[in-house]
């Protein structure tokens, strides 16, 4: 009963009743959901940044890390060409107007988690010929773009997916300075931003252009209306710029990619706040043809939120279940297929995932990137730690992780980090010797 | 002097009405937004209530000061009954706004709902009662000896 009543004074004072429950299962194809905790305060922890001074993070055994590229302007997505050379789209976009006092509030509270510095608004090239992990050219490679996200390569066009609109630029392979026009294919979905990444991969065949268009709110709180064409996965023509519309109620794609031995469309998803510390998990799911997600009706399938009224039960029931959940608040932010063979071992045939990490859970969680194992096309097996030491032992950060990106031509991973604006690089260590059968295991999970 | 101090007295008076009429008529108009919002689940209801209530706070915080400073002054005195009287009433409406404005913090419905409406009926009917005794001349009758 004191507990309790420590409970409600606390709860009222400081929300501070959102600790999680480390029973949980919280990530796979079937994970724990618990009951409903809303908090008249959400709880909020930010982790504080710090920077890595001479740190660096934690791999796997039998694995290099390093600084790949330094002093970006928010680094977030990246793309490899045909020539090896290094994409890096750079910036920050949104700046959906505050409607109550706590948009303000809240605000001000979460940037103090992020980067300070301007955003890029850039396309930053980064050639390593020699793949010895120092860069020989680091060189604005397309300037002036408007919060660039999603980056693609196809029939010999850079297509770049700004905040507002897809744009394409003519390329030559050894280019490192686009600076024609850019040409736009289509406008997106742009209007208030809430969630502004616009996500995109190729497909398989090249013949389409997927984009992740985010929701507009974290629940229909800004009205249903600017909810039109939001939560959506779109498919667009290259050429033509004409899209339709492949999966709803997806709240916020935030990276798709191509599974490669099926080739199918994979994403991972960001999903609600303020239902609890253990709600609602984040996703990977393959992205099904006519879809419902859920949102905003619903979540992890067709569990009703409260919240969203006007009630839909008909679209409620009509809503499919993720394929795998990473966890509540982690945030995932890149999703990269090892592909060839990937690092081989363990780490064969499986994704890399990003998690930029939590903001409203007492328990910080991710701020580290997972591989999830796949096999014959889907995941199979518990996420495993690959990247690690994104957060100090007393909960600072020194960076967070945006966009993974596996490059099978060099059997290197890239991961970009957002708060210390670095390119990471992960790579085997070099073994003159006959190989390691397998890597070995990866450090426990924290 | 006595007129100066009268005079003082009369603006301090005046200031105090207008600090508590903030807390009288926002209180009031968000439990009509609120109610509004019940009834069409229009969002912009409840936005507009989550102003409303902060507006109250603020207003309704600068009487709660004051009515506490006053309280402390009348401690000695016959008046200090009245003025414990009002300062509850005031406490306990800003500290019940306090808890709905973060009610209606949360997103969409849970803004509002049940708990939210019945907290601003009360916070209205609260600050109704301070203003009645604020405004029946009750407490200056005491003050002003």
């Amino acid at each position: 009963m004191t507990r309790l009543m420590t409970c409600v004074a606390a709860l009222l004072v400081l929300g501070a009743c959102g600790r999680s429950d480390p029973g949980l299962n919280q990530t796979g194809p079937d994970p724990d959901l618990p009951s409903i905790r809303q908090t008249l305060v959400p709880p909020m922890r930010i982790a504080k940044p710090i920077g890595w001074g001479d740190a660096v993070p934690t791999v796997p055994e039998g694995y290099t890390v390093t600084a790949m590229a330094t002093g970006l302007q928010i680094p977030r997505q990246m793309l490899v060409l045909p020539n090896g050379d290094i994409l890096v789209a750079e910036g920050r976009g949104g700046g959906a107007p505050a409607l109550r006092p706590k948009d303000v509030i809240a605000g001000k509270i979460k940037k103090r988690g992020n980067t300070g510095v301007d955003s890029g608004n850039r396309v930053t090239l980064l050639r390593d010929a020699d793949n010895d992990g120092r860069p020989e050219v680091q060189s604005v490679f397309i300037d002036n773009l408007n919060a660039p996200y999603g980056l693609a390569f196809v029939n010999g066009y850079i297509y770049v997916a700004n905040q507002d609109a897809l744009v394409r630029f003519p390329y030559q392979p050894g280019q490192t300075r686009i600076t024609a026009a850019p040409e736009e294919i289509t406008k997106l979905p742009s209007r208030t931003n809430h969630h502004w990444t616009k996500a995109m991969v190729a497909s398989a065949d090249g013949q389409t252009l997927y984009v992740g268009i985010g929701s507009n709110s974290n629940v229909g709180e800004r009205g249903l209306a600017i909810e039109e064409e939001r939560a959506v996965v779109w498919a667009i023509d290259p050429t033509t710029g004409a899209h339709r519309t492949v999966a709803r109620g997806i709240r916020n794609p935030t990276a798709l990619a191509i599974e490669p031995t099926t080739g199918a469309l994979w994403a991972v998803v960001n999903e609600r706040d303020e239902l609890g510390p253990q709600l609602a998990p984040d996703y990977l799911t393959s992205v099904r043809e006519g879809a419902f997600y859920g949102w905003p009706y619903s979540y992890w399938g067709q569990n009703v939120d409260p919240r969203v009224r006007p009630r839909n039960p008909e679209l409620v029931a009509s809503a499919v279940t993720p394929d795998y959940a990473l966890g509540s608040h982690v945030a995932p932010l890149g999703l990269s297929f090892a592909t060839q063979g990937g690092f081989g071992g363990d780490f064969a045939q499986g994704a890399f995932i990003g998690q930029h990490g939590s903001w409203n859970r007492h328990d910080i969680t991710g701020y580290k990137v997972v591989w999830t194992p796949f096999a014959s096309g889907r995941p199979n097996g518990d996420p495993v730690d690959f990247v690690t030491g994104f957060l100090t032992e007393d909960g600072r950060a020194r960076g967070r992780p945006v966009g993974v990106l596996f490059d099978p031509a060099r059997r290197i991973l890239l991961v970009a980090d957002d708060l210390s604006n670095t390119v990471w690089r992960v790579a085997p260590r070099a073994a003159p010797a006959a190989p390691a059968p397998s890597p070995a295991a990866p450090p426990p999970a924290t | 002097m006595q007129s100066l101090r009268a005079g003082a007295s009369a603006v301090e008076g005046a200031i105090h009405g207008i600090l508590l009429a903030f807390p009288i008529a926002l209180f009031t108009s968000a439990l009509i937004t609120d109610i509004a919002y019940l009834r069409t689940a229009q969002i912009q209801w409840t936005n507009f209530s989550s102003w409303l209530i902060a507006g109250a706070l603020v207003g309704g915080g600068a009487v709660l000061a004051w009515s506490l400073i006053r309280l402390l002054l009348a401690w000695r005195t016959p008046a200090r009954r009245g003025w414990a009287i009002y300062a509850a009433v005031v406490a306990l409406m800003w500290g019940l706004g306090l808890i709905n404005a973060f009610k209606h913090s949360q997103d969409a419905w849970s803004s509002v709902g049940v708990f939210g409406v019945g907290l601003s009926v009360i916070c209205t009917l609260l600050a109704l009662v301070a203003g009645v005794i604020a405004f029946s001349g009750w407490l200056n009758r005491e003050v002003v000896r």
